[in-house]
């Protein structure tokens, strides 16, 4: 009997391995950057591209950076959301807009609405590097210490928003307001 | 006979399409950067056949033609002119991207199972491998003879060799 329970045994673990493996999404890279201090940056604006802006001025806040581009697909799809998240008032959204054309930028946010505090304009792709980023969108929740709390592959979708951003941004407001 | 022609045509325009088109769009792509130091190239080169690119996940950093591969290829280059030693372009990219980005991960105990679980399974196969071995060794071992047998056994082979004379 057993000789035939050790290789079903064999099987089953094997099975329970495949659906585990398979229902994850190996495009999702764990960052290493949670829980690790946002990489600084001094970026000029895009819609003002005389002013600059950097994770240091967040000091103090919580806040969300979505990387963003005008050539990315899902951003598009991304976008409306962003805007009703925005409107809510949970949480300020900045954007990193990456490796983009300005007049491109401005053209899409002038389209589509701009949720957004405002972007900063890494034109070059190298902030995006220090972040980790490897494909658009992908966003970040930063905490007033400027600690990347949390960081989301893709689009960020309403149960997204609903389950992981919005608890974490009121447990840190409040442990913010208790500190 | 003339439609077997127009099926070679369309065969044949087919295949120059598929000769033409990757290099209309090589066309469209950014200008390679310009090669100055043979010698970086080729340190670039192999080590970014260690990295894994990370937007289409099979394809290592050299090969990737990805934007982004390029851009870390670039960000690599620079790095080395700076003087930058290879484990320290390494380490900056694991910073940023994780071990996901290294094709042979170090050993941290996170990647145990991954660097010693071949061997544990090989162990573990070969200890099955010698307990069937040993079992069926003991199934096959000869039983010595209780003297019972042994006097039966003999006064058979006395009545045979006797027969044998006869």
């Amino acid at each position: 009997m057993l000789r035939y329970l050790i290789p079903l045994g064999l099987f089953l673990v094997l099975v329970v391995f495949l659906a585990i493996g398979l229902g994850r999404d190996p495009r999702e890279v764990p960052s290493p950057l949670i829980n690790k201090a946002a990489p600084t940056f001094r970026l000029p604006q895009l819609k003002d591209p005389g002013e600059t802006f950097s994770a240091e001025d967040m000091r103090g806040k919580v806040w969300v950076l979505n990387v963003w581009a005008s050539w990315c697909v899902s951003c598009r799809d991304e976008h409306p959301l962003l805007i009703e998240y925005a409107k809510s008032g949970a949480v300020p959204i900045y954007g990193l807009n990456w490796k983009d054309k300005r007049e491109d930028a401005l053209d899409w946010l002038g389209e589509l609405g701009d949720p957004y505090v405002l972007s900063a304009a890494d034109l070059d792709g190298r902030v995006a590097i220090d972040y980790g980023v490897y494909g658009a969108p992908e966003t970040y929740l930063i905490d007033q210490g400027g600690v990347i709390r949390y960081k989301h592959i893709g689009p960020v979708t309403p149960d997204a928003w609903k389950d992981k951003f919005l608890p974490l941004v009121q447990q840190l407001n409040r442990e913010g307001a208790s500190r | 006979m003339k439609r077997s022609r127009v099926r070679l045509i369309l065969l044949l325009s087919v295949l120059l399409l598929c000769v033409i088109a990757p290099l209309a769009v090589a066309q469209v792509r950014r200008p390679q950067p310009v090669i100055d130091d043979p010698a970086l190239e080729q340190r670039l080169h192999k080590l970014s056949q260690e990295l894994r690119c990370l937007v289409c996940q099979n394809e290592t950093l050299a090969d990737s033609r990805a934007d982004l591969a390029e851009d870390l290829r670039d960000e690599i280059r620079q790095q080395m002119k700076a003087g930058k030693s290879d484990k320290e372009i390494i380490a900056f990219l694991t910073e940023r991207y994780g071990q996901f980005i290294l094709y042979r991960p170090q050993v941290t105990p996170t990647t145990y199972l991954l660097w010693f679980g071949p061997f544990v399974l090989l162990l573990a196969g070969l200890a099955v491998l010698f307990h069937l071995i040993k079992q069926r060794r003991d199934l096959i071992a000869e039983q010595p003879l209780t003297s019972d047998e042994r006097k039966r056994a003999e006064e058979m082979l006395r009545a045979a060799s006797g027969k044998e004379r006869a």
